[in-house]
C-alpha cells in the first residue's frame, strides 16, 4: 500500500511526497554532487549568466558558498533559471534545493508555501522608472499612467496599494517575465515600470539607452529579499542560514578572500573560532571545521560579494545603504559565531 | 457525430463490453468492474497522498483562499472590478476574458476561414493563388511567434496617446489600444431597443413569408425594401417620440492616458489578430475539403437549374458539405480556446494569466488552482463539442440523413 501510493504521488503529485518523505537534504546534496539552486532567467547583479555563461551575482554567490561549504568546490551547482512565478512550485517539488531568487520574504509566504526564509541578502524596496523625456519628478505625478509590471511578485499589490492610497488611477499590464515587462516597457505600451529599486537599476541596462530613463526618488515598500529551503529540515535551514551569516560575519572580522589564509593562522579567538583553528562550528553544522574558509575563499565577505556585484565594483553602481554593516550605519548583523 | 441511428437499450450491455474490449457474458463485466473500481482506489490514494503529504510540509492546502482578498488589478474586465475584490472574482474576471477571446476568435475565424476557402476555390486565378499563399504562410509559422509579431511588431509601433492617429478627435489609435466614444444610454433607450427588436422580427417574418410564397407559388417577393423601411423607420419613429437613445461620452488626452470612451486594449487586439488568423488559416483548408467532397454532379444540377454561383454554394453545396466540414471545424473552435492561454506572453489577462499565474503565485496553491483552471478548459470544451453536436445533428435531421 505504502509503495503503490509513493509512486502514484511521485508520478501525478509532481513529486511532492518523495521530497517530504526525506528531510535529508544534505545528504542527497551530496549523493548527487551537486547543488540545485533556484535563480532568476536574468537579472544583472543578482543571477545572470556572464558571456562566458557562467552564473554571476548576489544570489548566485549565496549558492556558489553553500556549494563551497559543502564540496569545498563552488563550481559543484546545477542553476535552475525560474521565473517569479514558478519558483516556490519549483522548491516545494524538490527541483531544487535552494531558491535564492530575489524573493521579498513576507509572513504568508513564510508560512502558507511549506518553506521558509533564512536571511535577508538584500534590503530592498519598490520604486518606478520612467523616461526622463515625460518630465515626472515624483511618483505622486503618476495618476492616469500605464504600468507594466512582472506578474506572481509583491510589487503588484504594492503597487495596487499605492495607487489606491494616494487616490490615483493606473492600469497595470502585467507580463510573465522581466524580459517582457521591459520590452514591454521601452516599446511605449507602458509609462512607468515598476519593480524593486535594485532591479530598476539592473533592467534598465538592458534597454537602448539607460541614460533616458529615471529611478524615481519615491520607496513605496519595504523588500527584504532573501534565500528560501523547504520546510521539515532544519539542519539544511541552519546551514543555508549560517552561510550568509559567515558572509557577513566574515565582513565584521575583516577576513576577505585575499587575506583569509593569512587569517587562518591568527591568534584572535573570534577569528580562530571563524576559521576552525579553535572549536568545531562547522561540523556542528553537518559541515567541515574549515567551512567559512572554503566560503570566504570562493566568494568572498558579504561586502565584497556586494561591491563585486551590485556596488562600485559593477555597472549597476548601487550605494551600500540599508545593506551596509550595522557598525557602519547599515542593517546587516550576524548573529555571533561561537 | 450523432449521424449514425441509435441501437436499442438492450444491446446496452454488449456496446459496453466491445467498447471497452472485453470477452462476452458476464464474467467479462466483472473484471470491467474490478478495473473501474481498482481505477477509483487509485484516484482516492492520490488525493489522500497528495493531501497527507501537503500537511506535513506544512503547505497550506483546501480552496479557503478563495475568499481571500486579490489586492491587485487587472487591465481588462467585463465585469466591475478592484484589487479589494476577493479571488473568486478575479477567476471569473479571467474567465469571462478568455471567453471573450474565444467567442470573438471563433466568429472571426469561420468568417475568414470560409472567404479563403472560397477564395481558393474560385476560377479567379490570382485570387485563388493568394488564397492559397495565405494558407500556406499562416499555417506553417508558430501561433506564439504571430501573437508576438501582432503584438511587438505592428501594434507597439503606433504612435504614444500624445501623437495618435485620430479620426474627427473622437477615435484615437495609439499603443495603448483604439479608444472610441463611449454610448451612455439615455430615456430614449429602451424604447429604441424595442424598436429595433419589433423591426428584425418583422423583417425575418416577412422573410419567411416570402420563402414560403416562392416554394408554394413560386411567386418572388421583394422584401429588402420593406424590410430596410421597417428597420431604418421604426427606430426613427422611436428616437421622434422618446428622444434620442444615446449619447456619446467623447475621449479626451488627461495626463499620461485618455479619460472617457471606451477602449480595446492593444494585448486583446494582438491576441484576436493572431488567433483568428491562425486558425481562419486551418479552417479554409477544412471548408475547402469538406466542398469538394460533394459530389461534382450537384454543382452542375444547380447551375443547370438556372442558378448563380453564389446561390449554388449557398443552397447545395455548403449544407452538404457541412456534415464534413463540421467534426474537424469543432475541433479548431477547440484549439483556438486553448491557444487563448498564450496570452500570458503579452499581458493579456486571461484565466491562465491572472488566476493561473498571479493568483497562483500570490498564495502557492499550485494543486487546487491547476486543477480547476484545466476543469473549466476541460468544461468550455465540453460545452463547445455539444453545442457543435446539436448544431451537427440539426444539419442531418434537416437533410434526411
Amino acid at each position: 500500500m505504502k509503495r503503490v501510493s509513493l509512486v502514484v504521488t511521485l508520478a501525478l503529485a509532481a513529486g511532492l511526497s518523495a521530497q517530504a518523505a526525506s528531510a535529508q537534504t544534505l545528504k542527497t546534496v551530496k549523493d548527487r554532487g551537486m547543488l540545485s539552486c533556484g535563480v532568476s532567467q536574468g537579472l544583472p547583479g543578482f543571477s545572470t549568466p556572464d558571456d562566458k555563461g557562467n552564473w554571476t551575482g548576489l544570489d548566485v554567490d549565496i549558492c556558489r558558498a553553500i556549494a563551497a561549504a559543502v564540496f569545498n568546490d563552488a563550481t559543484k551547482i546545477k542553476f535552475v533559471p525560474l521565473s517569479a512565478k514558478d519558483r516556490f512550485t519549483a522548491l516545494q517539488s524538490g527541483e531544487i534545493d535552494v531558491l535564492s531568487r530575489n524573493t521579498t520574504w513576507t509572513l504568508s509566504r513564510d508560512t502558507s508555501l511549506g518553506a521558509n526564509f533564512t536571511g535577508v541578502t538584500y534590503y530592498d524596496g519598490q520604486g518606478f522608472l520612467v523616461k526622463k523625456s515625460l518630465k515626472v519628478n515624483s511618483a505622486l505625478e503618476l495618476n492616469s499612467a500605464s504600468v507594466c509590471v512582472q506578474t506572481g511578485t509583491t510589487t503588484e499589490q504594492n503597487l495596487a496599494d499605492y495607487f489606491k492610497g494616494n487616490n490615483m488611477k493606473y492600469e497595470v499590464i502585467a507580463f510573465a517575465t522581466a524580459d517582457e515587462t521591459i520590452k514591454a516597457y521601452e516599446s511605449g505600451r507602458c509609462d512607468v515600470f515598476t519593480s524593486d529599486v535594485s532591479q530598476l537599476y539592473a533592467e534598465r541596462l538592458k534597454v537602448a539607452n539607460p541614460a533616458e530613463h529615471v529611478v524615481l526618488p519615491e520607496v513605496i515598500s519595504k523588500e527584504p529579499l532573501g534565500p528560501m529551503v523547504r520546510h521539515g529540515d532544519d539542519q539544511w535551514f541552519d546551514i543555508v542560514k549560517w552561510t550568509l551569516y559567515a558572509m557577513v560575519g566574515a565582513e565584521e572580522l575583516g577576513l576577505t578572500q585575499k587575506n583569509v589564509d593569512e587569517m587562518v593562522k591568527s591568534d584572535k579567538p573570534e577569528v580562530k573560532r571563524a576559521v576552525g583553528t579553535d572549536g568545531n562550528l562547522g561540523e556542528q553544522l553537518g559541515l567541515t571545521k574549515d567551512w567559512m574558509v572554503r566560503i570566504v575563499k570562493a566568494v568572498g565577505n558579504y561586502g565584497e560579494s556586494f561591491e563585486r556585484n551590485v556596488g562600485s565594483g559593477s555597472k549597476l553602481g548601487i550605494a551600500r545603504g540599508l545593506n551596509q554593516l550595522w557598525s557602519k550605519g547599515g542593517i546587516q548583523y550576524a548573529p555571533p559565531i561561537r | 457525430m450523432a449521424i449514425e441511428p441509435r441501437k436499442p437499450p438492450s444491446q446496452l450491455l454488449t456496446r459496453l463490453q466491445r467498447a471497452l474490449g472485453g470477452r462476452a457474458g458476464w464474467s467479462g463485466f466483472v473484471l470491467q468492474l474490478l478495473f473501474v473500481a481498482a481505477l477509483a482506489w487509485i484516484s482516492y490514494e492520490i488525493v489522500a497522498n497528495a493531501r497527507a503529504n501537503l500537511q506535513a510540509q506544512r503547505i497550506t492546502a483546501g480552496f479557503g483562499f478563495l475568499a481571500n482578498n486579490a489586492g491587485f488589478d487587472v487591465s481588462q474586465s467585463l465585469i466591475p472590478y478592484s484589487g479589494s475584490d476577493p479571488y473568486t472574482r478575479v477567476f471569473v474576471v479571467g474567465l469571462l476574458n478568455t471567453l471573450l477571446v474565444s467567442v470573438i476568435g471563433i466568429f472571426f475565424a469561420t468568417l475568414i476561414g470560409f472567404l479563403i476557402a472560397l477564395g481558393r476555390l474560385s476560377p479567379n486565378w490570382l485570387l485563388a493563388r493568394i488564397s492559397g499563399g495565405y494558407v500556406e504562410l499562416i499555417r506553417n509559422l508558430p501561433l506564439l511567434f504571430q501573437i508576438l509579431f501582432w503584438y511587438l511588431a505592428v501594434l507597439a509601433a503606433l504612435p504614444n496617446p500624445r501623437q495618435s492617429i485620430s479620426v474627427f478627435d473622437s477615435f484615437f489609435l495609439s499603443n495603448r489600444g483604439l479608444v472610441i466614444p463611449k454610448p451612455i444610454g439615455q430615456a430614449g433607450f429602451e424604447p429604441f431597443v424595442v424598436a429595433v427588436l419589433v423591426a428584425i422580427v418583422a423583417a425575418i417574418a416577412l422573410w419567411r413569408y416570402a420563402r414560403r410564397q416562392l416554394f408554394q407559388s413560386g411567386t418572388v417577393i421583394k422584401v429588402w425594401p420593406y424590410a430596410l423601411g421597417m428597420l431604418i423607420g421604426l427606430p426613427l419613429l422611436s428616437v421622434l417620440i422618446f428622444g434620442v437613445p444615446v449619447t456619446f461620452e467623447v475621449p479626451v488626452l488627461r495626463g499620461f492616458n485618455f479619460a472617457g470612451g471606451s477602449r480595446l486594449i492593444p494585448e486583446f487586439v494582438a491576441l484576436t489578430l493572431a488567433l483568428s488568423t491562425y486558425t481562419a488559416a486551418f479552417i479554409a483548408e477544412i471548408v475547402r475539403a469538406g466542398i469538394l467532397s460533394v459530389h461534382k454532379g450537384q454543382m452542375e444540377a444547380g447551375s443547370s437549374l438556372g442558378l448563380q454561383r453564389g446561390s449554388v454554394l449557398r443552397l447545395i453545396v455548403i449544407p452538404q458539405a457541412m456534415r464534413v466540414i463540421l467534426p474537424p471545424l469543432t475541433n479548431q473552435y477547440l484549439n483556438l480556446t486553448k491557444n487563448s492561454s498564450l496570452a500570458v506572453a503579452i499581458g493579456y489577462p486571461d484565466l491562465v494569466s491572472v488566476f493561473a499565474g498571479t493568483t497562483l503565485s500570490q498564495t502557492g496553491q499550485a494543486i487546487e488552482i491547476i486543477g480547476i483552471t484545466m476543469g473549466v478548459y476541460l468544461l468550455i470544451s465540453l460545452v463547445t463539442s455539444a453545442i457543435m453536436s446539436f448544431y451537427g445533428w440539426r444539419i442531418s435531421r434537416s437533410m434526411g440523413g
